[in-house]
């Protein structure tokens, strides 16, 4: 019974083994790092229009309803792979999405809406990614989910696809649904 | 001759002396050097979160760069360091500093080895100690010194 004890060594490296071995066997990378903005207030902020056709973005236009805020450039090559799933989330009119163009040329940003198309309700022009900097961006695209009283519930960094959005994003927004009509 | 040798010599010395790499480019520096001090001492120890194992300081990353300026704009409109970091914190988590902060989650963090240390140190004592009392010298019994005698007598003999 005593010479149990020599299993001790064993059941701690097995432990921290297991530990350390988890994250790596379900795929998680350890670069993605969560938001420190969640159940936050989001920050003030008062961006100008991209486009001549839509307002820019103030807090106050993010507030009352439940959205997603994307923030993209023209230059990130991941922006343009979700940029397909923006689109079909914007025509299906599950939520609406508001875009905020981090460190862009106007030009070069027009020019990219123009050949994929836009998606957004309202874009903001983050000309020094100082806004960004104030929501936790630490890389575009990023994507936050945002509830009627302006809290952050949810951050996505990476591209969005319909399958990250079925398993993630699409329970939130129906929990907080599910909030304000009860 | 002598003055060339000498020469190379401190040449030597000099190349020999490792710059402090940095990627704080010169339009960045501040006037005031003292503050510049600070803002040194602070981005080194502030994580860039596009790299992720370098720190501000190093990196050449845009953020990083973005993260910078904010340092030393805080710090001209006399911000304290604790207030910046503070700042960062708010927007990144405590994963944005590279020495993380000492509080009741990250105590295993910084006393577990120490933890570990001691509990080791005083498992081994206890088993130092322990064994010198299993092993208590008993004298021999008649028959064995009987035996040992007759073995080393036959020893001389042979």
């Amino acid at each position: 019974m005593r010479k149990l004890i020599y299993l001790g060594p064993l059941l701690f490296f097995i432990i921290t083994a297991v530990y350390f071995a988890l994250p790596i066997l379900k795929g998680k990378d350890p670069r993605i790092l969560p938001s420190a903005m969640i159940e936050k207030n989001i920050p003030d902020l008062n961006l100008p229009p991209l486009l001549e056709t839509k307002p820019g973005i103030d807090k106050q236009a993010l507030m009352g309803e439940i959205q997603l805020v994307n923030f993209f450039s023209s230059w990130c090559g991941p922006c343009r792979t979700e940029h397909d799933f923006l689109m079909r989330i914007n025509k299906s009119e599950i939520i609406p999405i508001y875009g905020i163009n981090y460190k862009d040329k106007q030009n070069a940003a027009k020019a990219w809406l123009l050949d994929l198309g836009d998606p957004y309700e309202r874009i903001g022009r983050d000309i020094d990614g100082r806004t960004a900097i104030d929501w936790g961006v630490y890389g575009v695209p990023e994507t936050y989910l945002i509830d009627k009283h302006g809290r952050i519930q949810y951050r996505h960094v990476g591209p969005l696809s319909e399958s990250i959005f079925k398993e993630k994003i699409s329970p939130v927004i129906k929990a907080l649904r599910k909030q304000t009509n009860g | 001759m002598v003055k060339n040798r000498l020469f190379m010599l401190i040449l030597a010395i000099i190349v020999s002396i490792p710059l402090n790499a940095s990627a704080v480019e010169p339009s960045e520096i501040l006037q005031n050097p003292q503050l510049e001090l600070r803002a040194r001492n602070l981005s080194q120890n502030i994580r860039c979160l596009v790299c992720q194992n370098q720190s501000i300081d190093d990196s050449n990353a845009s953020l990083a760069r973005d993260l910078r300026k904010i340092v030393r704009e805080q710090l001209v409109s006399g911000a304290s360091d604790s207030e910046i970091y503070e700042f960062l914190i708010a927007r990144y988590g405590d994963f944005i500093l590279l020495r993380p902060p000492v509080k009741a989650t990250t105590y295993i963090l910084w006393y577990g080895p120490l933890f570990i240390f001691f509990a080791g140190l005083s498992l081994s004592v206890l088993f130092l100690i322990r064994r010198k009392r299993v092993l208590p010298e008993e004298p021999l019994s008649p028959e064995e010194q009987e035996e040992l005698s007759s073995l080393i007598s036959g020893k001389e003999e042979g």
